[in-house]
């Protein structure tokens, strides 16, 4: 049987490669698009352990939400990823350094 | 049920009006996109109308819990909407100079004020994500606007990518908070803290998670990095949009939660605010000395007046919280000034985004230098303008709590931000013009922002009215 501590140490852990890989990533925005999607897919599966070990339905619920506002979030970033490429015509995350100040 | 959809009429009515617009706008040619515009003014205005008349006496709790009007929602219901007209007004001069007149800045424009609404009603952590999230993809769709720009494009991807981080956090917090208390209704949340033996730690670990996602979206130092970017790099119409409305509704939803939610975590979410606000008022005002550009200036201007916002809530009375709403009230009327100034000095091929722009406005113009004048004056906080009433509430109320090394750090902090508004006034009145070009703006984009400026000034002459409004909020 697996316990409520275990699923929350995977849900934190994703947590954390996700956070860490939007940090260090110096190369690809896709792969910041796939860290984003992780994060929110981590905390999917707390809501989910809570949801069943409390027996209780809104965090599933919830779950549904996070999933579908997850899809417009990646479309509005894929879109706005291919509108960079075209003005720029690099995705490279350590080009984005034309403001300063 | 029925008296539920009622109590929803006015966000129900700005959807089916933004329906309509999509529609309107997607029928329409080029030439025809006043249409756009009209209706969408006409939409705001129906709006406010509805969010008048549909107000109930007390506060009611509609679908399960999961929204709530009160007199606080009403209040900044009408105030989002009404800034947005102003918004939309000014936005519509710019766009039309600039050729980047499209109907999606209006639809989307109107999707973030849904959201907001939703925002300033949210009363179920699921209300407020939504709220937050239909605010947030609007604005990220509207930073990359202007898609021939590397600017704005690059602006877009870092407000996304760190806007989705964000979001991240606060619902990794909002899944902490759910699995303590078992609820996700922000009463039921505050009933399980009180009522029963949980360990502090669970619910202090998940709050810092809710409140970084909060700092972030209202971009208070240290989470403040992308807000220079944006504000710099998206079209100006964007800029105005996304410093003045958004915040209200995010300090709609700070309230909600950490004052109706987590209230019996105050001592806990107290310090750590305090530190956001210092660091806010630290490095805005100090980085703000260092900027040529005037867009990239006021978003560090925003940094440290989200700091001074948050005074009013460490103070933890309901007056403090009252204060608050003054100042962030406020705060946006100012903002959308100093933008409308740079829209009007703006040209289809040069815009007025360097500070030099201004240099001896008063010889070319001295009516609107004077305008001018009036907002830095009311930002850096000289009496009688409306920005030092504002500072003035948060800080006494903060001294009736007894924070007295916050009062005088903000005093401090307030000294130092006097400099770079001082300067532009400087530039403008002593400076000698580079160019003696006649202002090209329309009459109504006049009338509207000498409106705006003295508005600043004559509700700075008779603050109480205002005042009293937001303490009947609490």
């Amino acid at each position: 049987m697996i316990t409520l501590p275990e699923v929350l140490s995977l849900g934190t852990l994703l947590f954390c490669i996700s956070v860490a890989g939007i940090f260090l990533n110096r190369k690809n925005i896709i792969i910041l698009l796939m860290c984003i999607e992780l994060m929110l897919l981590s905390v999917n599966i707390n809501f989910i352990a809570f949801s069943y070990f409390l027996g209780d339905i809104h965090g599933q619920v919830f779950v549904f939400f996070i999933l579908t506002v997850a899809a417009a979030e990646s479309a509005i970033g894929l879109a706005i990823l291919v509108v960079m490429f075209r003005s720029r015509d690099t995705i490279n995350v350590s080009e984005l350094d034309s403001m300063k100040g | 049920m029925r008296t539920d959809l009622i109590i929803l009429m006015p966000e129900i009515t700005l959807l089916v009006m933004t329906c309509v617009v999509l529609l309107v706008d997607a029928f329409s040619e080029d030439k025809f996109r006043k249409i756009t515009y009209w209706i969408t003014q006409l939409s705001l205005l129906l709006t406010i109308c509805m969010v008048f008349y549909y107000s109930p006496d007390y506060s009611y709790l509609a679908f399960n819990g999961a929204f709530i009007t009160d007199t606080m929602s009403v209040i900044l219901k009408i105030v989002i909407c009404g800034i947005s007209i102003i918004v939309f007004f000014y936005s519509y001069e710019y766009l039309k100079e600039s050729e980047l007149l499209k109907g999606e800045y209006f639809v989307l424009g109107l999707f973030a004020v849904l959201g907001m609404m939703i925002m300033s009603s949210a009363y179920h952590l699921l209300s407020v994500y939504l709220g937050i999230e239909l605010l947030s993809l609007s604005l990220y769709a509207m930073v990359a606007m202007h898609r021939k720009s590397k600017y704005s494009t690059e602006a877009a991807i870092k407000y996304f990518v760190l806007g989705a981080l964000a979001s991240g956090m606060l619902l990794y917090g909002i899944s902490m908070i759910y699995g303590v208390t078992g609820s996700l209704q922000l009463t039921n949340i505050a009933d399980a803290i009180n009522n029963s033996a949980i360990e502090k730690i669970y619910l202090v670990y998940g709050m810092i998670f809710i409140i970084v996602g909060i700092a972030f979206k209202l971009g208070a130092a240290p989470f403040h990095m992308w807000l220079p970017d944006v504000y710099q790099g998206a079209p100006t119409s964007v800029t105005l949009f996304i410093s003045s409305a958004p915040k209200i509704a995010a300090f709609a939803i700070t309230v909600r939660v950490l004052v109706d939610g987590l209230f019996p975590l105050i001592d806990d979410w107290q310090s750590i605010l305090s530190l956001l606000a210092i660091l806010s008022m630290a490095i805005g005002n100090i980085i703000a000395i260092a900027q040529e550009n005037i867009k990239r200036m006021l978003a560090y201007s925003t940094i440290a007046h989200v700091g001074y916002l948050f005074l009013g809530l460490i103070a933890g009375t309901p007056s403090g919280f009252a204060g608050s709403m003054f100042y962030v009230i406020s705060y946006s009327l100012m903002t959308i000034g100093a933008f409308g100034m740079i829209i009007l000095l703006g040209r289809f091929d040069l815009e007025a985004e360097k500070i030099e722009d201004f240099k001896g406005l008063i010889v070319r113009n001295s009516w609107f230098a004077l305008i001018m004048l009036f907002l830095m004056f009311s930002m850096a906080g000289v009496p009688p303008f409306l920005g030092f009433w504002s500072k003035w509430f948060v800080i006494k109320e903060l001294v009736d709590s007894g924070f007295f090394v916050l009062a005088v750090a903000a005093v401090f902090f307030s000294i130092i931000g006097a400099y770079y508004y001082l300067r532009i006034v400087k530039i403008m009145c002593f400076d000698k013009p580079d160019t003696m070009r006649a202002i090209k703006a329309s009459q109504q984009m006049r009338t509207v922002l000498t409106i705006n400026g003295l508005l600043i000034l004559i509700i700075g002459l008779s603050p109480n009215t205002l005042m009293n409004l937001c303490l009947s909020a609490f």
